[in-house]
């Protein structure tokens, strides 16, 4: 059973210096996500949400523990396997876009597709797919600036799809958004992880997308204070 | 060419402060190309006018003979032998007789050198026709800087006073017949030419000579007892080695300009990645490593250089295409020390060009790197975050 885990963390522990003494941003986590789920860290800021996202996005390193993500143990990777890595099997998704401006929709789609040894048909293929998903296909040509913040976080997210990872990590992806871009990009998200089996970790506070998880972690001072997995709702219903 | 693309895509995308650095690194380039085509057709114009008018294809000394020793001249001639004068009398060669003199223009003296050439010359390009004789007077030639140094003009007779042979003193009046306007300074200051017969026969020296010149592109050239073959390479060493030091004061200005376009990329570079950070750390997340974070942004500098090249030649070709017809008219007074006429030409080498464009490239590929190596040390976190570690 142990092996269908997606990602593993044991006894996680990450601090970072303050003048004399130490911040345990994460004291202990231990947790594990199987392929497919739709989980989110919640909890109060400062409580290690991003840390945690960070460390198993191999974006940063344990301090203590242990974290194994595809089989690989994050801190025993080099800088080139960790992106490699990144590239391979991980997408992001980030509160603030972080759509480069100069690229048009395609083009920053296309960007993670590059380091992989795709033809640009193939290429093409994947990045017009990965567009239709998120229902911006007809503004492929557009630039990060002609979008509004909706759009821009749905161009993130079909940057993130486009190479189909296991694991998508979204750090508060609603935060800039209003309620309607919200549950548009929470209903797409939902509907890749069952038609893909990908993996989502969100580290959020917004309530809207803590209602669309399956599971749901509370982190409370790097540490986690709950962890529940519920049943599937109809989470437009109850909104609507 | 996965950097390449992305790094002309975000330059170009960059909009105003990429054209911004390409123009000023594209004047540098216009700038540096002109400024060298300019020493270096110099430096080939002054040869080149030693050589039409002085040098030719070389000169046979009297073993005495020394232009920088006045004093050794009253000895340094001598009856020019038969393989010299074989080629005197073809017309590849012409004899050169040097003496002391003095001349009192004015009322004032004046130590001169006087020189006799055959007015039918034409082995070097002085205006020695002027010293055929019509009249009484003895015909005199003489340059525009003596002339202004002596008040001396067309028509004006003047005293020469020397001492022949026999160590006689001798005067007569000369009557200058022609001024001319050299760039050589070296066959106008402080000499008077006249005509080598009448010169021989006021000195009484018979068929003989100081220094004979050979004409251009004479193959051969035999060794001749008593007298010296000074080859054109030998007789232009000193104007070599003056123009190299006038190119090398303008190497400086050559520096200076490359380092203001440096000093542009330089700052543009590390302005770009202190407000790319969050752009790095996305490039990261999405599985960049930092060796192609590090090479992106290089060559995002480097390409200022190649896009610079491209703006250069654009307007720089037709200027300088331009500039190497019209040429640069040196200002009224204008003395480098050496021969130049009143424009200077300049003389672009493939070379040049090239060497210019190569150069810029790899200092503004340096420049470019130099900061980015913070990038070698950011985390991927600290950069997401908009922070540099």
């Amino acid at each position: 059973m142990e092996n269908s885990f997606l990602i593993e963390t044991k006894d996680l522990v990450k601090t970072y210096p303050m003048g004399q003494t130490k911040i345990f941003a994460l004291n202990g986590v231990n947790l594990n996500f199987r392929p497919g789920e739709f989980s989110g860290l919640v909890g109060p800021s400062g409580s290690g949400k991003t840390t945690f996202l960070n460390i198993v996005g191999s974006l940063d390193s344990p301090t203590e523990g242990s974290a194994v993500v595809m089989g690989k143990k994050i801190e025993d990777l080099s800088h080139k396997q960790a992106a490699w890595l990144r590239n391979k099997s991980i997408g992001f998704i980030f509160q603030t876009f972080n759509l480069l401006p100069v690229y048009t929709v395609y083009e920053n789609v296309e960007l993670t597709l590059l380091l992989l040894k795709l033809s640009q048909k193939e290429r093409k293929d994947k990045v017009m797919k990965a567009l239709e998903w998120v229902k911006l296909a007809d503004r492929a040509k557009s630039r990060p600036a002609q979008l509004s913040g909706g759009q821009s976080q749905r161009v993130a997210v079909a940057r993130a799809i486009v190479k189909e990872p296991s694991i998508i990590l979204a750090d508060e992806p609603t935060a800039n958004l209003d309620a309607e871009n919200s549950f548009n990009i929470l209903d797409t998200m939902e509907e890749l992880s069952r038609e893909l089996g990908t993996t989502f970790i969100f580290a959020t506070h917004d309530e809207k997308v803590i209602k669309y998880l399956r599971r749901k972690i509370t982190l409370v001072d790097g540490k986690v204070a709950k962890d529940e997995v519920f049943e599937q709702k109809d989470v437009k219903g109850e909104d609507q | 060419m996965i950097i390449p693309r992305l790094a002309l895509k975000n330059l170009l995308g960059a909009g105003l402060r990429t054209w911004l650095n390409v123009v000023v690194l594209s004047l540098s380039f216009v700038l540096i190309i002109w400024l060298q085509s300019l020493y270096k057709g110099m430096g080939d114009q002054a040869k080149q006018a030693k050589i039409d008018i002085e040098f030719a294809g070389g000169q046979y000394w009297h073993e005495s003979y020394d232009p920088l020793d006045p004093l050794t001249l009253e000895d340094a001639h001598g009856v020019v032998p038969g393989s010299i004068q074989k080629k005197i009398d073809e017309g590849e060669a012409t004899p050169i007789l040097v003496a002391q003199a003095s001349i009192y223009p004015e009322g004032r003296l004046r130590t001169i050198l006087l020189k006799g050439i055959d007015p039918q010359q034409s082995v070097v390009n002085l205006p020695s026709k002027f010293l055929v004789q019509a009249g009484e007077e003895i015909p005199a030639l003489i340059g525009a800087r003596m002339a202004e140094s002596t008040g001396l003009k067309l028509g004006d007779l003047v005293t020469v006073r020397w001492r022949d042979a026999k160590g006689t003193f001798d005067a007569r009046d000369v009557q200058i017949t022609q001024v001319m306007k050299t760039s050589v300074s070296t066959v106008d200051q402080g000499q008077i030419w006249i005509p080598l017969e009448k010169m021989r026969e006021l000195m009484s020296l018979e068929n003989e000579s100081s220094l004979v010149v050979v004409a251009k592109n004479t193959e051969e050239i035999p060794t001749v007892p008593g007298w010296n073959f000074k080859s054109p390479e030998f007789l232009l060493a000193d104007i070599e080695s003056l123009v190299k030091t006038k190119t090398a004061g303008g190497s400086i200005m050559y520096v200076f300009l490359l380092l203001l376009a440096m000093l542009a990329i330089f700052n543009t570079q590390v302005l770009s990645i202190f407000r790319r950070r969050k752009e790095m750390g996305t490039m990261m997340a999405l599985g960049f490593t930092r060796s192609k974070v590090i090479q992106l942004f290089t060559l995002e500098g480097a390409m200022h250089s190649v896009l610079a090249a491209i703006v250069a030649a654009i307007y720089g070709i037709p200027f300088l295409v331009w500039f190497s017809k019209t040429g640069w008219a040196l200002p009224e007074g204008t003395d480098f020390g050496f021969a130049l006429g009143e424009k200077i030409f300049p003389v672009y080498s493939v070379g040049l060009v090239l060497g210019t464009v190569v150069l810029v490239l790899m200092v503004t590929t340096i420049v470019s790197f130099l900061p980015t190596r913070k990038i070698a040390r950011l985390k991927p976190t600290d950069a997401l975050r908009g922070k540099m570690s």
